[in-house]
């Protein structure tokens, strides 16, 4: 008798844990422990990344039919003055640079043609040209105490650290094109953050300013528990 | 009665319910991250043959709350499934004991034997060892497809930087499809094992938690 009910006991108990579990993010007492293995995770995430490592590469002909395109503004973010417009470069730098897009243009371009992956579980072809941020950085000069970069846009506030290493990969660009044409408002017009290697969430569109920091800037959804190195 | 029988070793006992849990909080997570893009291929298609093709699976059935509480979960869960994978897979090869569980080509005769006996067509139960032949075949395959679960787990994860890993599976799009393949054959492997648990050797489920069996299939194998 007593083994019959230890067992319905243990089995029901079981069942109801699993079950008050389903739709929880872990509350106050376990989320931040998530958030902790989330920090191990982009430990983990940088010591798989290589600096080297440049992303498969596709023909334009394998360009994804859609290209679904994200901004959290309640219309698509656009200029009032698009000639106006200037990417500060500023922080930790030897030199501050204030840019027009004609001067960012001037540099050598990039073009490769990508998979895209979304967090959330999407992924789409596309072929994009732009100035590799490594250039920009060069030209700027890096002050040696700096080891994030903070990509800040006219979105609504939206802006995403990076580790400088990922920031600096000869593939992470400065995008003004997108399948061989000018960069859409849909797409983070006039300039946008572009990188084989990094979560959508990562690419900061609409840039306005980009910031060499000493400290780890987090980012509109890493804030939000996104994970924050978000590398693939 | 005889007397009860040493069964099974703490590790396996451990491991055996912490992947239970384990297992049912990663695919309710994952059922969460699922629902983000339930679908599967590139954006514009042409999508897999998939039963749950944009279906949005009920909120009981997930874990996290939205995207990030689901991803969370999932990839701090992966850790002590990997951990807890891993020693269970050290004990089998250490003690031996993978010798009474691993299906080698010579338990097929005796795996059609036992098809036989469930169906009737044979009277008497073959002999039965720890495991039976199809009970080798079915604890194998679970063991390969954690194995699956977790190699494609990281094929999508690191895509770019393994894309080797990803590549032999088929691409981004097709890791995420045999990941939840994997899914519904952890479900289904579950099911069978409870409901044969019940109808074949109660007892074996006392023996899973204590580590001592007193039931009908008293091992004839050292």
């Amino acid at each position: 008798m007593s083994r019959k009910v230890g067992r319905r006991s243990f089995i029901l108990s079981a069942a109801a844990a699993l079950l008050s579990a389903c739709g929880w993010d872990g509350g106050r007492t376990l989320r931040p422990v998530l958030g902790g293995f989330s920090r191990f995770n982009d430990w983990v995430s940088q010591l798989v990344f290589s600096s080297e490592r440049s992303a498969p590469k596709y023909d334009p002909s394998q360009r994804s039919r859609s290209f679904p395109a994200y901004h959290i503004s309640a219309m698509t973010p656009t200029l009032e003055d698009p000639a106006a417009w200037r990417l500060e470069v500023g922080g930790l730098v030897r030199t501050p640079l204030n840019l027009a897009l004609d001067e960012i243009r001037s540099f050598e371009p990039l073009t490769y043609t990508v998979k895209h992956h979304c967090v959330e579980g999407w992924s789409a072809i596309a072929t994009w040209t732009g100035t590799p941020f490594r250039a920009v950085a060069e030209r700027t000069g890096v002050l040696p105490e700096a080891r994030y970069v903070r990509f800040d846009s006219f979105d609504a506030g939206y802006y995403s650290g990076w580790d400088l290493e990922s920031a600096l990969h000869p593939e992470t660009i400065l995008a003004y094109a997108f399948n061989s044409q000018e960069l859409r408002p849909d797409h983070g017009a006039p300039l946008r953050l572009y990188a084989p290697h990094k979560l959508g969430y990562k690419m900061t569109k609409y840039l306005t300013r980009i910031t060499f920091t000493a400290e780890r800037p987090g980012g509109y959804w890493e804030d939000q528990g996104y994970p924050w190195f978000g590398g693939v | 009665m005889d007397k009860p029988v040493g069964r099974h070793h703490w590790i396996v006992r451990v491991t055996h319910w912490a992947a239970f849990i384990l297992i049912f909080a990663m695919v309710a997570s994952g059922l969460q991250i699922y629902r983000a893009y339930p679908r599967f291929g590139e954006r514009g298609g042409p999508y897999f043959a998939n039963f749950f093709h944009n279906v949005a699976f009920p909120e009981w059935s997930r874990l996290g709350g939205w995207l990030a509480g689901g991803i969370n979960w999932h990839f701090f869960l992966m850790w002590p499934f990997v951990g807890l994978g891993l020693l269970y897979l050290a004990y089998l090869a250490l003690s031996g004991e993978w010798k009474k569980l691993v299906f080698r080509p010579r338990d097929a005769r005796p795996a059609f034997e036992m098809v036989k006996y469930y169906l009737r067509i044979r009277k008497d139960h073959p002999p039965q060892g720890k495991h039976n032949a199809l009970q080798k075949a079915a604890y194998t395959l679970i063991v390969l497809l954690g194995m699956l679960s977790v190699l494609t787990g990281i094929a999508m994860w690191k895509p770019v930087q393994l894309a080797w890993l990803t590549g032999l599976f088929g691409g981004f799009q097709a890791a995420r499809y045999w990941h939840f393949w994997a899914v519904w054959l952890f479900v289904m492997f579950t099911l069978v094992h409870v409901v044969l648990v019940f109808l074949v050797d109660p007892a074996s489920l006392r023996a899973m938690i204590t580590g001592r069996y007193r039931g009908r299939y008293v091992s004839d194998e050292p």
